[in-house]
Formats: structure tokens, sequence, C-alpha cells
């Protein structure tokens, strides 16, 4: 009835590999203390059956020595566990320098994908083949998660928030992704396919995908386009700072604090535009809540970056 | 009731009428009421479940539309968490037992305990008739922005009959606290309480600082809904995420409620059905508190792709690290206790022995979500609903199930059908890993959860565990059957069926309305089965 039988998910990313290495030892000492507990409970059982009705257990009130053995054989072993699950966790949740960027926006019931040179696409993410890809992930309305299993790789997508996701593919093919957080009626529909190729074959399928100019260029359309040009002068002489160089360096605000200008404080200056002020500039400049979307924002930041800066600074 | 075979006047015979039993101040009339309305929702719970199996047998939705689906996995979620697993046994076996384990007459609260089970009730009205008028479709999570702003359904009425339950978990939770501090018989100090009396003191130590977070915390879902004020919506400066840390502030100590008094119920098995006591009391004893008090911090191991801060995952990671520790100990300590036991299979020792082995394997697939590296792969996908269901659900219900076979005699004054007992104790431990077991290879595939319609490849393990449902429903229907039979047809029972030590079992089956003619005095703990030159050594 059934030809396909799975057992366990293809190994397409770096991370798999280490992933499923921290996962068979942990198979392994759960098996191990799975087989110690249920053979210990059945030998006992039989061995010290019940032989008559007035019988009583042979009084054992405890010992120390066996109750601090089993207290600190466990934690030493889950200390293990946890610094080696540490380890993966740093390895995945930082990218590393000169990753390919890729923007993701989530939505209801759909993942709309952003590539730099201004190819996009939906439910479908293509990358190339052992380069490592860096995802910036925010969301137009509720809380989405974005999962490939063949990847090991998940991240919540949430609005108001950058999330970053990072992976190197190392086999060609085509992959599920799902949508993992709950988020209404098609939350199960949600799902779509990261496809891997060849290098080449990429640089092939971006110049063939529809041209809208890159992801800078149409953040630089829009600065035009919404006047921040007009106080952001280049020279540094208008009503607004200059934002040459600003991204990943450290800015210093009127409260005396300093901020690190990433994703987010770019994305919060746009939308709460009173939220932290730039030491020297007056409180002026109007909220764009609203009258930007989640994908035009990132085109954006993405023009800001384009403007020079310290780019790794402002990775997370 | 059939009171011819009871001759003494008994609390199930001191008093007639629909009046006697609903305006009641009898811990154990209250504690069977109890009983009737969380078997009532078990039921339902049971009913939507089966619901969500049916329909995940083929990867299409076939069966019901999505939204339908969504709103059966969301009321199977509410129904069995809310009304079901957090009352089970504290509200019934606790509330039957815990009066008579120390010696006293009744609670210190009667009335209060009574009306505990009223808002209970009055909860439960509130949340059917939120599924009755169109249902709710967040999940039992209630996750926000989703709950606050996209949600079409009735949020607010399913969060209210939440937030009405929680009343009743808080004053039982109190009226527990109060009576084993103040209520103890002369010489019952604490070192001599049985562990069931322990693990409930635990247990409402969680219910009396927990529950007030996650009646708050729905109270903000409601008030945002209605009014938008932006607490969780970002484009009003909310935080999205601040719904998560306060919903598992709760919600993670909330496991803690369904399963310490289950592990409470198999302390007590062991030790009646080993004629022994138990190996390392005090380890066992502080394992509880522990087991509580490292339970409230650990609810970040919820939030690890969320985007928490990477320092913050790694604290959350190594506490809940610590918590597996007392709950290891747990087992251990069990197993050793059998060691030179006199160990008998009656059909309540037959459920310790599951939970054993059901909590062993929910505990270790816990480590896995504990590790942070591992828990990136596998959070919300089937592994976590398998591993919770084997910690909550298997916890849980095998503990009550023992718990209830074993006290039957002394609840009714009647014996079961022992037969039918050990079969349906087989059948429900089959049936449940037949259910769960599958889905934790599943999960590792990479199925998310929540999902009416899933990738074709996953079938094979779905099928497994939906014939596994099925087995297990059948399981849950034999006791009912047999329970009810007994109380009319069953063997009469002695005070002490089973041989067992206990102040329970020194009082007629069923007990009289007061417990006790004599307030007893206690000169030593619960199971010494020694020979009696021993006895008084704790």
């Amino acid at each position: 009835m059934f030809t396909n039988f799975p057992f366990f998910p293809e190994a397409a990313s770096e991370q798999a590999g280490q992933v499923d290495a921290l996962y068979f030892f942990l198979v392994a000492v759960t098996a191990f203390f799975m087989a110690l507990v249920g053979i210990l409970v059945v030998v006992f059982a039989i061995k010290f059956h019940r032989k008559h009705a007035d019988e009583v257990g042979v009084e054992i009130h405890g010992s120390l020595v066996l109750e601090l053995l089993w207290t600190f054989i466990p934690l030493g072993i889950t200390m293990v566990m946890f610094v080696w699950g540490a380890q993966v966790f740093f390895h995945m949740t930082r990218p590393p320098k000169g990753a390919m960027d890729i923007y993701i926006v989530g939505k209801q019931w759909m993942w709309k994908a952003q590539h730099m040179d201004g190819a996009r696409e939906i439910n479908e993410l293509h990358v190339p083949l052992g380069v490592p890809v860096k995802l910036t992930m925010g969301s137009e309305d509720v809380i989405h998660s974005f999962f490939i299993p063949d990847f090991r790789v998940k991240a919540d997508v949430i609005p108001g928030r950058y999330n970053t996701l990072w992976f190197t593919a190392t086999k060609p093919g085509r992959y599920h992704l799902f949508c993992t957080q709950y988020c209404g009626t098609k939350h199960s529909a949600m799902i779509g396919w990261v496809t891997v190729m060849e290098p080449s074959d990429y640089q092939a399928w971006l110049g063939g995908g529809p041209v809208n100019g890159s992801m800078a260029d149409n953040g630089a359309k829009l600065f035009q386009d919404l006047a921040c040009a007009t106080c952001h002068l280049e020279n540094g002489q208008g009503r607004a700072p200059s934002l040459k160089g600003v991204y990943g360096s450290t800015v210093t605000l009127t409260t005396g604090q300093t901020v690190t200008a990433d994703d987010a404080y770019v994305r919060e200056s746009i939308l709460n535009s009173q939220a932290k002020i730039v030491a020297g500039y007056q409180p002026i400049m109007p909220t764009f809540q609203g009258l930007v979307s989640e994908e035009q924002l990132l085109q954006l930041i993405a023009y800001v970056k384009s403007l020079g800066g310290n780019q790794q600074g402002a990775t997370k | 009731m059939d009171t011819t075979a009871t001759p003494t006047l008994n609390y199930l015979n001191n008093g007639h009428g629909l009046k006697s039993w609903l305006l009641t101040r009898d811990h154990k009339r209250i504690a069977l009421l109890y009983l009737w309305s969380v078997t009532a929702f078990f039921f339902l719970g049971g009913f939507f479940a089966l619901m969500i199996r049916l329909e995940l047998l083929t990867p299409a939705s076939d069966l019901v539309q999505p939204d339908t689906y969504n709103k059966l996995f969301t009321m199977h979620g509410i129904v069995m968490v809310f009304f079901f697993l957090i009352p089970s046994i504290p509200a019934t076996l606790g509330n039957f037992l815990i009066p008579i384990m120390i010696g006293a007459k009744d609670l210190a609260f009667p009335r209060i305990n009574l009306l505990s089970w009223y808002i209970y009730i009055l909860g439960g009205l509130f949340t059917i008739t939120a599924a009755l008028t169109g249902g709710v479709d967040t999940g039992w999570t209630f996750y926000a922005p989703y709950s606050t702003t996209a949600s079409n359904s009735n949020v607010i009425l399913a969060g209210l009959g939440i937030f009405i339950t929680g009343f009743s978990s808080i004053l039982t939770g109190l009226n527990f606290i109060v009576t084993v501090h103040r209520m103890r018989a002369p010489g019952l100090t604490w070192f001599r309480l049985p562990l069931f009396v322990w693990s409930h003191y635990a247990t409402s130590l969680i219910m009396i600082l927990g529950t007030p977070v996650i009646a708050i915390t729905v109270l903000l879902v409601a008030v945002e809904r209605g009014l938008h004020l932006g607490i969780f919506d970002p484009a009003l400066g909310g935080d999205p995420v601040l719904f998560q840390h306060l919903f598992w502030f709760y919600s993670h100590p909330a496991v803690y409620i369904m399963i310490l008094p289950a592990m409470g119920v198999v302390s007590e098995l062991v030790q009646a059905f080993a004629r022994k006591n138990i190996f390392g009391y005090a380890f066992v004893a502080f394992s509880s508190l522990a087991i509580a008090i490292i339970g409230f911090l650990v609810w970040g191991h919820h939030l690890f792709v969320s985007g928490q801060s990477t320092y913050a995952g790694l604290v959350f990671s190594i506490i809940s690290m610590f918590v597996a520790i007392p709950s290891a100990v747990k087992v251990f300590n069990w197993t050793a206790t059998l060691y030179k036991g006199s160990v008998s299979w009656d059909s309540p020792m037959l459920y310790a022995f599951g939970f054993i082995g059901l909590f062993t394997i929910g505990g270790l697939t816990g480590l896995f979500l504990a590790t942070l590296g591992m828990d990136i792969h596998m959070h919300d996908t089937y592994f976590i609903i398998a591993h919770f269901h084997y910690v909550m659900v298997g916890g849980a219900i095998f503990g009550f199930l023992g718990g209830l076979h074993y006290w039957w005699p002394k609840i009714t004054g009647r014996m079961y059908p022992e037969g039918w007992a050990k079969f349906a104790c087989l059948n429900i431990f089959i049936g449940f890993n037949l259910t769960f077991g599958p889905q934790f290879i599943v999960g590792y595939l990479g199925m998310p959860r929540r999902y009416a319609m899933y990738a074709p490849e996953f079938q094979v393990w779905n099928v497994l565990s939906t014939a596994g449902a099925t087995i297990l429903g059948i399981g849950y229907l034999i006791p009912m059957v047999y329970f009810t039979w007994s109380i009319f047809k069953g063997e009469i029972a002695s005070a002490n069926p089973w041989g067992a030590r206990g102040l329970e079992w020194e009082i007629p089956s069923p007990p009289p309305t007061e417990n006790f003619l004599v307030t007893p005095i206690v000169t030593h703990g619960t199971h010494q089965y020694a020979p009696s030159h021993e006895v008084g050594i704790v």
C-alpha cells in the first residue's frame, strides 16, 4: 500500500550533518536509559513477584551513595547535551561573513522572496549550491515560522521585527519549505519549495527572471519618491543626518545613548521616527507607518546599506 | 447508589437527592462531582481528538474543512488541558484523599471547595458556549497577534472560560496548602506525610503562583482584541512575542500541575504493590518541590526560534536540563523500590509500570527539546506533539487511572472486575504507544503541527497513528463500562482490599462522612510494611 516508508529526512545542508550527529547521540542516550529502566522494572517485577498473600517487602530505606550517583551521572550527561547543543546553536545563529543576502516576507498565506538583484518569487526560493545564504525575514501580519526540514533550519517570522536564518545548501534538488507557526485558515497550505542549483545555473536563473532593478535601486527610487532625500542630504547639510556610511556604524542619540544602525534600527527610524533621534538633530521626521509595505522597507534598508558602512557590524 | 450493600452509614448514603449533592460540603462528595465532570470533559476532548486523527488519515483536507480542523484542535487542547489534565487528579483523588491521608475530617475550607467546583462548571459552560456558537481557531496557546487581530472566532468567550476556570484551580491549591499546614493529625510530621500529599503540596504551589499569570494573560488578549491598546500589536508599538513569555510562564509549570499529582499516585502504588517503603523518601519528596520551583524558570525554551537573544536561550536551555534531574531521581527511586519487594501485578500496579515507561520516554525526549541546536529543527513539529502527549497525557492518564483503580474500592465500597481492568490497561498502553510513537518519527521528518493537510510522504506514519488512536479510544471506554457496572454489581470491598498501609485503609469502605470517629495519632510514616518492632523509625 505504501511504497514510501521514510525514517529520516534528507540531509541537504551543512547544518544538517551537525544536527543529525547530535540527534544520534540523544537517541543513543534515550535508548540506553529506556532499556535500563525497562529491563530493571521487568526483571524486578518477575524476580520479586509476590509468592504468598501476606508477604511483605524487605525494608530498605535508601542509599545516599546510590542517590548521589543517579543524581550526578544524569547531570553530567545533560551538561554534555547542553554544551554540544549550544555549539550547534551558535553555529546556526551566526551567519558567516559575506553570506549572500535574500529577503523574505511572510504573509497569510504565502512566502515572498526578494533577491538582491531584484528577482522576486512566491512560495519558491532558488539558492546556489555551496554558498552561505542569509535570509532576513519579516511578516506583514501574524507570526509565521520559516522551516526547511531537509536543511534542519527554522526561525519565526515576526511582525514588527527582523529575524535571520542562514544555511549552506550541499545537495542540488528541491526541498519542502513549511510554515510551522500556526497562522490561521491556510496555515497548512503555506508550503513552498527551495530549489538548490549549481551557482552558474543560479546566475542564469537570476538573469532569466523578471528584471525590476536591484533591491537597492528600488530602494533609491523610493527614497526619492517618499521625499526622504529632501532632508537626508548626502553632504550632511540637511535637516537630517546623511545616511552615507551609516549602516552598521554606532550612532549617538540625543539621550546620550548609542545604538548600532542595523536593520532593526533603520526599520524603526522609518516607522517610529521619534523613537531614537540622532544627537544634534530635531525630532521633525514624520512617521511612515502605513505608507510603506514590508517589502518596500526591505528595499529602503538595502538602499541605506548600499550607501556604504560596516556591513558585518550590523548582522546579528 | 445501591445502599443495601453498605449497611453502615457512610458518605454516600448519608443524605439523598440532588440537593444533598449540589449543596454538599463533604470533600468526598465534591471529589465525585469533579470525577463526573472531568470524565465528561475527557470524553468531549477525546471526541475532538478522534476527529483530528480521522482527518489526518489522508494527506488531503477531505473529512473537514481547514477552518473546522483548526477549531477541532483548538477545542481539543483547551478542553483537555484546562478541563481535564489540570483538575483531573488534584480535584478528584486529591480532594477525596488528602484530608483522609492526613487524618482530618475535611479540607480547611469546605465551602470554598464546593465553590471551586461551581466555578469550574461555569468556566466549562463558557467554553462549551464558545464551541457551540462558532468555535475558536487560535490553538489552545492563543498566540498573539493572531488571536488579537487576525482571528474571526470566539476568542474572548473561550478566553473567559479559561479565566474563570483558573479561579477554581487557585482555590483548590489554596485549600490544599492550608489543609496540609493546619490539619495534620497529631504525630503526622512533614517527613511522615504520604508522598501523594507531598506531590499535591508542590502542585498547589504552582497553582496559586502560576494561575494568576495565565488569567492576566487571557485578560490582556481580550482587552487588546476589544480596544486595540497596542499591547501585542507592533504597529501600535506592542510586542508580539511578549504574549509568549506571559503564556509560557504559566503554561510550562502547568505541565507539572498535570504530572506531579500523577507522580504522587505512582509513589503510593509502587509502595502498596511492592509492600515496601519507598527507596529514598526524602529525595522523592524534595524532588517534587524541586520540580515545582525549577519549573518556573524554564519557560523560555518555548521561544528558542522566536529570535530571543542567544544568551537567554543558553540560560533557559541549561535550567531546562536541571529540571530533568529530579524527574530522573524519581524514576530511579521507583525502580529501586521494586528491588526485594513483594511485587504484585494487580491492575493499579500495571498502570504504575506503564507510567514509568511512558514518563521515561516523555522525559528523555524532553531533553531533545531543551538542547538548543536540536530544538531548532524539532520546534512546532510532530516530535513536540509526541513528546508532550507522552509526558502530560501518558503521565496524567496512567496516574489517574492507576489511582482510580487503587482507591476505587475505598471510594465506592465495590471491587471492579480485575481481568477486564488488566485487559483495558494493556489495551491503553498499546494504543497509546501506537498513536504517539510514530509521531516522533514523522516529527523528525519535518511534519509541522496544526496541519489539516500534509505532504504525502508523511502518510504512512499518520495512518499508524490513527490506528493507534482507535485502539486507545476503545481502551478508554472499557473502564467506563466496568466501573459503572461495579457500582451496582461489583463485589463488596473490605476496608483494606490490597493489604496496603496508610490512614485511608484504616477506615471503612466507603468512608463515613466524618472520615474518622476518633482523630488518629500517627506514630510512623505511611508505608511501613516492616515487622512491628521496626515500626516507629522513619
